[in-house]
């Protein structure tokens, strides 16, 4: 770790105590965790002390979690016959319209706000990252109020992952088409897309349908673990990365 | 009939000057601007959900296709988290050659910018000037990956081949006689260095004949000084980056303060603006040209004296030789699972950002040591730079719309994604 973001880290250890539920340094770069409650009382601190003097928020943007680590092809079993196929059409890949994902762990937070701030005086950045207390109507507080740039960056996050965010001046959709329905890049929103659109000569005018392609996977999501990634000692190396 | 004062406007996004699809919906009082409130998306092409569908190094491409003026800056963005996450290193030797086709992605950005900025704004020459140079450039990025413009050239690791040692000829045709051909082969002989090389020295003259015609013009004046105008603080707050930031007076430049590759050995100054308006932003983008130059010809004079690898020798990430693939059992197995599955990235999260031409470009990268990204974030300049619309054209007239988009250098690739 260097010295002026090893400070840093201490810094934010010190300053705001109990309130950081988590702070992770990996490859130079802090990563904090704190409440939806306390976002508010950190982000104007974390702008206004001198020691932090984050002036800018680079960028904000939304993350669901609920299938990380999910893999669409897993080869424990190999027999006579080959491998098996990745063809499961219960992963993301494939979805189509009204397919429901595997169940995931209902406990676990799902939707994040992660936001990248960047300290000019004092040439640091910082992630932090809020999660989102209820699943099914995520809400966090917005930050527009104290950096101008959080406009349109939580209207991207609710347009794409339907994060609301309390207290936003315009919260509208921002790159989605007039009308959309749904929040396209949650994990369980498929990649194919739910309608598609084309002029009718009849109508004469522009209408919706149900997508008619069939989703597929070129590439099956895999996680490997084999001599590929194991370094000159033997060890494997996203096992200590992990760590 | 009671009189109407404000009016609803609607502006594209099929205009010629929203500089693609921006749908910007103003509220009138009279000719001048009470609010702007820019409609954008709909180019959206949800690269990111895309990425996370894709091997990671079959998303280089998509990344041309974000800003699809400035191609390459884009791929160094994504390839240097992948690094970033691998820990991968990079032979210095293609370091160099990232830096020199970042500063030539710059020169070929900027001259886009000056020609479509001065066009809106009625100097219809700049065009023409800006793309004979851009020609050149475009020839590079062919020369050394077979496109003119979605080159698809930076891998993880390194760079995809050596610079080439010949430039391809044009031939004479019914269009194009043998004169003019060997007109244009002249400074073709040799090397793509060389040829570089030359472009290096005949540029700087070029940058004067675009100054030439716009920095002392009166129409040019009146239409820029005092347009626009965002303070120092304001800049930061709406999130501003690259040269509408430095335009305001911030000095700071990924390039110098938070060095990547070879940036931290080149020469090359940062130009800083004083009163935050559109005439500065100019200035400042123009001698960015110049220093780009200063950079182009730094690199082109190391890479002469100093072959080597462009591309890491670990074969987890790179493809292995095509002989070695031949011959060798472990080769072809590296061959195989490459380019059929691809590798896995260790778990992580990283965002690396870079100078990229017009702003910051930043890539937030979750891995979960699949073959595949779990989450891609793309920062892009433009988004930030769009957003300050309202405030940016509000007290305006309708006209200097045109030069506020200009100024702020939309381009449609990267902020719908």
């Amino acid at each position: 770790m260097s010295d002026s973001l090893k400070q840093q880290a201490e810094a934010l250890q010190n300053h705001f105590g109990d309130k950081i539920q988590n702070l992770v340094y990996q490859f130079d770069e802090i990563t904090i965790d704190i409440t939806a409650a306390d976002l508010i009382e950190v982000s104007t601190a974390l702008r206004d002390e001198t020691d932090f003097a984050y002036e800018q928020l680079m960028d904000l943007c939304g993350v669901d979690y609920s299938q990380l680590g999910q893999v669409e092809w897993e080869t424990d079993k190999s027999s006579s016959t080959g491998f098996s196929r990745g063809v499961e059409a219960t992963t993301m890949g494939h979805l189509t319209f009204g397919d429901e994902l595997e169940a995931q762990d209902a406990e676990a937070l799902r939707f994040a706000s992660v936001m990248h701030l960047i300290s000019y005086s004092n040439n640091h950045r910082l992630r932090v990252r809020v999660f989102a207390e209820n699943n099914d109507f995520p809400v966090v507080p917005s930050v527009t109020d104290i950096w101008s740039s959080a406009n349109w960056y939580e209207r991207e996050s609710f347009d794409l992952f339907g994060i609301m965010y309390s207290d936003h001046p315009d919260l509208r959709r921002i790159l989605t088409d007039y009308g959309f329905v749904g929040h396209p890049f949650r994990k369980d929103f498929p990649l194919i897309g739910n309608v598609e659109m084309r002029y009718d000569p009849e109508q004469k005018r522009v209408i919706y349908e149900p997508v008619s392609i069939d989703p597929r996977v070129l590439v099956p999501r895999v996680k490997r673990d084999d001599h590929r990634y194991l370094d000159e000692a033997g060890t494997d190396e996203q096992q200590e990365a992990a760590e | 009939m009671p009189e109407i004062k404000n009016y609803t406007l609607n502006f594209g996004p099929q205009h010629p000057a929203a500089h693609g699809v921006l749908r910007l919906v103003l509220e009138m009082d009279g000719e001048v601007i009470e609010r702007a409130d820019p409609h954008v998306g709909l180019l959206h092409r949800a690269t990111e959900k895309l990425a996370e569908s894709k091997p990671y190094n079959q998303s280089i491409g998509y990344m041309d296709r974000l800003d699809y003026v400035s191609m390459m800056c884009n791929e160094h963005g994504y390839v240097l988290a992948i690094e970033k996450l691998l820990q991968l290193d990079v032979p210095i030797r293609a370091q160099y050659i990232r830096v020199m086709f970042d500063e030539i992605t710059r020169i070929l950005n900027h001259l886009m910018w000056i020609g479509t900025h001065a066009l809106d704004v009625g100097a219809m020459t700049m065009f023409l000037y800006a793309f004979r140079e851009r020609e050149d450039l475009m020839d590079m990025y062919e020369a050394v990956s077979g496109a003119r413009m979605h080159a698809g050239y930076y891998r993880p690791g390194g760079v995809a081949r050596d610079l080439p040692d010949s430039m391809p000829q044009f031939e004479a045709n019914k269009w194009r006689s043998q004169k003019e051909a060997d007109r244009l082969n002249e400074n073709r002989q040799s090397s793509l260095l060389d040829f570089i090389e030359d472009f290096c020295q005949r540029f700087p003259k070029y940058v004067d004949e675009y100054e030439t015609l716009l920095t002392d013009n009166r129409i040019w004046k009146q239409r820029t000084v005092g347009i626009g105008v965002v303070s120092a603080e304001r800049a930061l707050q709406l999130g501003f980056t690259g040269p509408m930031l430095r335009g305001s007076g911030v000095e700071w430049d990924l390039r110098k303060k938070q060095p990547y590759e070879v940036y931290a050995d080149m020469d090359f100054d940062i130009p800083v603006g004083t009163s935050g308006d559109s005439y500065d932003r100019y200035l400042v983008r123009m001698e960015e040209m110049r220093q780009s130059n200063r950079i182009i010809k730094q690199c082109a004079d190391w890479l002469k004296k100093n072959p080597g690898i462009v591309l890491s020798k670990n074969h987890k990430v790179t493809p292995p030789r095509r002989e070695e693939m031949k011959a060798d059992m472990e080769g072809l197995i590296h061959h195989f699972k490459l380019f059929s599955e691809g590798y896995c990235v260790p778990e992580g999260e990283v965002y690396t950002a870079i100078e990229h031409p017009k702003g910051e470009f930043g890539i937030y990268l979750i891995a979960d040591g699949t073959n595949k990204p779990y989450r891609l974030k793309i920062r892009a300049p433009g988004f930030a730079h769009l957003s300050s619309m309202n405030e940016m054209a509000q007290g305006h007239m309708l006209a200097d719309v045109v030069a506020i988009i200009g100024t702020q250098d939309i381009v449609f690739g990267e902020i719908d994604r």
